[in-house]
């Protein structure tokens, strides 16, 4: 070993030369599985379709019409006065995961209730107009929701999404 | 020295198991001559691209439509929609030629330093098998993308067979699974390009243990003879392969990033179009030499055998040689031959990128002729008539003595 190699403390630079390699090694590494990692989340052209316009202007109260958003079922259901007044007078203490009605509807649009139609359970599809309350049944594993869509009886943890939506006009919503 | 450790659980492992030893033996005790040159590099920069050509492969796969109606369109979404698919996609395409690349520099290495000759045979035919499923590979990978040339390099690959007289159209017909190109034939070459890669990581498993029963070649042709002679795997090649990696990454890079496209053909962006060949349709590169063989031949049977022989006489190449001294170093005569053989090959690979007409028909003919004689005449006869230099000693001996003349300044 010759004296140039060796540094006062004892560090070569060969120890130098091991870590700044290594390090370059790693970041390297990184960046180089990332690509391959993020190659799987949603490309381009899924995301370009993650909102929908839909016309509500053929619903009749007391209908319901399923449409598709990002490949999931919606649910927009034009309620009767019976089935707002069902939802309402409901007491908060009775429900597993509580909210009240009028923060699942827009301000003065009482009668429509959007729904992203999943089950919480274990990501059923719910059938409409069934169940003890009336409003969906998931016949999978038995979950019963209300009017408003929250969950009543039965094994899923919380009440039906509301997806991000707003009124364009008063006969057409923009989901997403 | 085998393998050591006091971990009771690695113990109880091993012992059971033995995989720490044989990656041990493998990849850290294993003995190299100690004069590898850098010629010597490619072996492990090949399983590099092998890895990231399988890594890339499935992950396009996760992406692409193997159906004649969205093929195209499947690969131009993984360019402008897949995150990072045009990374990979060019990662993919380049990787091909950079693979390529490596394995006729291996090959050349081979050739010069004499490392097919006994007892390593096995390990060249091991090779030369290698290179013929790589090719399968990379072709019908090429035919992927469904651009024009892919189905017009299908169309005229696939009736090379047709050439066989009897069974030669009912061979292509099976082929392709209808009377022409179409999509049960690119269903299949998309099964089988997903199936050979793997194919080719069993034949290099064997390459590997072939080269481990009888050890490396050197550049001075001559066998290990003692403990001077030799160093270990690691820490001593690891580095020199990590070098290795990142000179050629630095390469590959290159071409990734600012010349994607420069070893593929405009051609393959226009959708395949089984009513219009493309006016001059030509190979990837690295089937070119083979291809201006084909063409050299002026008769449809003979040029495929010959353009197949071309890579059948490899096979026999470690019997052609009848030379005792490995090395190109110590053969004065050979060492000529060796680079008039390589300029032959680039010939080869220029005149098969041009029209078969005229002068470029006449140098493809000299060439191929050539071609042959080197394998069929002058290995055979250079051994006899050769008079080769004196081998050194031992390779220590040869080492030390060059390192004494030229260093000895630098140490005071």
């Amino acid at each position: 070993m010759s004296a140039a190699s060796h540094g006062e403390d004892g560090v070569e630079r060969r120890d130098f030369l091991v870590i700044t390699a290594g390090a370059f090694v790693g970041v390297g590494a990184v960046g180089l599985v990332w690509p391959f990692v993020d190659q799987m989340n949603p490309s381009a052209d899924v995301l370009a379709l993650s909102s929908t316009e839909v016309d509500i202007s053929a619903i009749e109260p007391g209908q319901s019409i399923t449409v598709s958003w990002r490949g999931k079922p919606v649910f927009i259901r034009r309620r009767t006065e019976a089935e707002i007044e069902a939802a309402t007078a409901v007491d908060l203490s009775d429900l597993p995961d509580p909210e009240t009605d009028d923060v699942r509807h827009k301000e003065g649009k009482a009668e429509w209730l959007v729904l992203v139609g999943i089950c919480t359970h274990l990501g059923c599809v719910p059938l409409g107009f069934q169940g003890e309350y009336d409003g969906w049944f998931c016949p999978c594993h038995g979950s019963h929701y209300d009017t408003s869509g929250r969950i009543r009886k039965g094994p899923a943890p919380t009440n039906l999404e509301v997806p991000e939506y707003d009124f364009v006009t008063d006969t057409q919503i923009k989901i997403g | 020295m085998s393998f050591q450790t006091d971990n009771k659980l690695i113990k109880w492992f091993d012992d059971r198991l033995p995989l720490v030893t044989v990656m041990h033996h493998t990849f850290v005790q294993h003995p190299y001559p100690r004069n590898l040159n850098f010629a010597y590099q490619f072996g492990s920069i090949l399983g590099v691209m092998l890895t990231l050509q399988i890594v890339t492969g499935i992950v396009l796969a996760m992406h692409y439509t193997a159906h004649t109606s969205m093929a195209f369109d499947s690969v131009e979404h993984i360019m402008r929609d897949v995150n990072y698919g045009w990374l990979l996609r060019y990662m993919h395409a380049n990787g091909a030629s950079m693979f390529f690349i490596a394995v006729y520099l291996h090959m050349f290495r081979g050739l010069y330093y004499g490392s097919y000759k006994a007892p390593r045979e096995m390990i060249w035919m091991i090779g030369v098998v290698i290179l013929l499923v790589m090719m399968a590979t990379g072709f019908m990978g090429y035919v992927l993308p469904w651009g024009q040339m892919s189905f017009w390099g299908a169309t005229v690959i696939t009736n090379l067979f047709s050439a066989l007289p009897i069974v030669g159209d009912p061979i292509v017909t099976w082929l392709w699974g209808g009377f022409a190109v179409d999509n049960p034939t690119l269903n299949r070459f998309f099964s089988l390009h997903y199936l050979l890669p793997f194919v080719i990581f069993g034949l290099v498993f064997l390459h590997l243990v072939a080269l481990h029963q009888k050890g490396s070649t050197n550049p001075l042709g001559i066998e290990i003879k003692g403990p001077a002679d030799y160093i270990s795997f690691h820490p001593y090649f690891t580095v020199k392969d990590f070098f290795g990696f990142a000179v050629f990454g630095t390469v590959f890079a290159v071409f990734v990033f600012w010349f994607p496209n420069y070893l593929g053909h405009a051609d393959n962006y226009i959708p395949a179009d089984p009513l219009v060949t493309p006016a001059h349709i030509v190979p990837e590169w690295y089937f070119l030499p083979f291809y201006a063989i084909l063409r050299a031949v002026p008769d449809k049977l003979m040029g495929v055998l010959a353009m197949f022989a071309a890579i059948g006489v490899l096979f026999i190449l470690p019997w052609l040689d009848r030379s005792r001294v490995r090395s190109a170093a110590f053969r004065p005569q050979y060492k000529w031959f060796f680079w008039i053989f390589a300029l032959d090959c680039v010939v080869l690979g220029y005149v098969g990128s041009q029209p078969a007409e005229g002068l470029m028909l006449v140098i493809s003919r000299i060439a191929t002729i050539y071609y042959f004689a080197h394998f069929l005449i002058l290995m055979p006869v250079l051994g006899w008539f050769e008079r080769p230099k004196p081998l050194p000693t031992s390779i220590a001996e040869a080492v030390l003595a060059g390192k004494t003349s030229t260093s000895e300044g630098e140490k005071a």
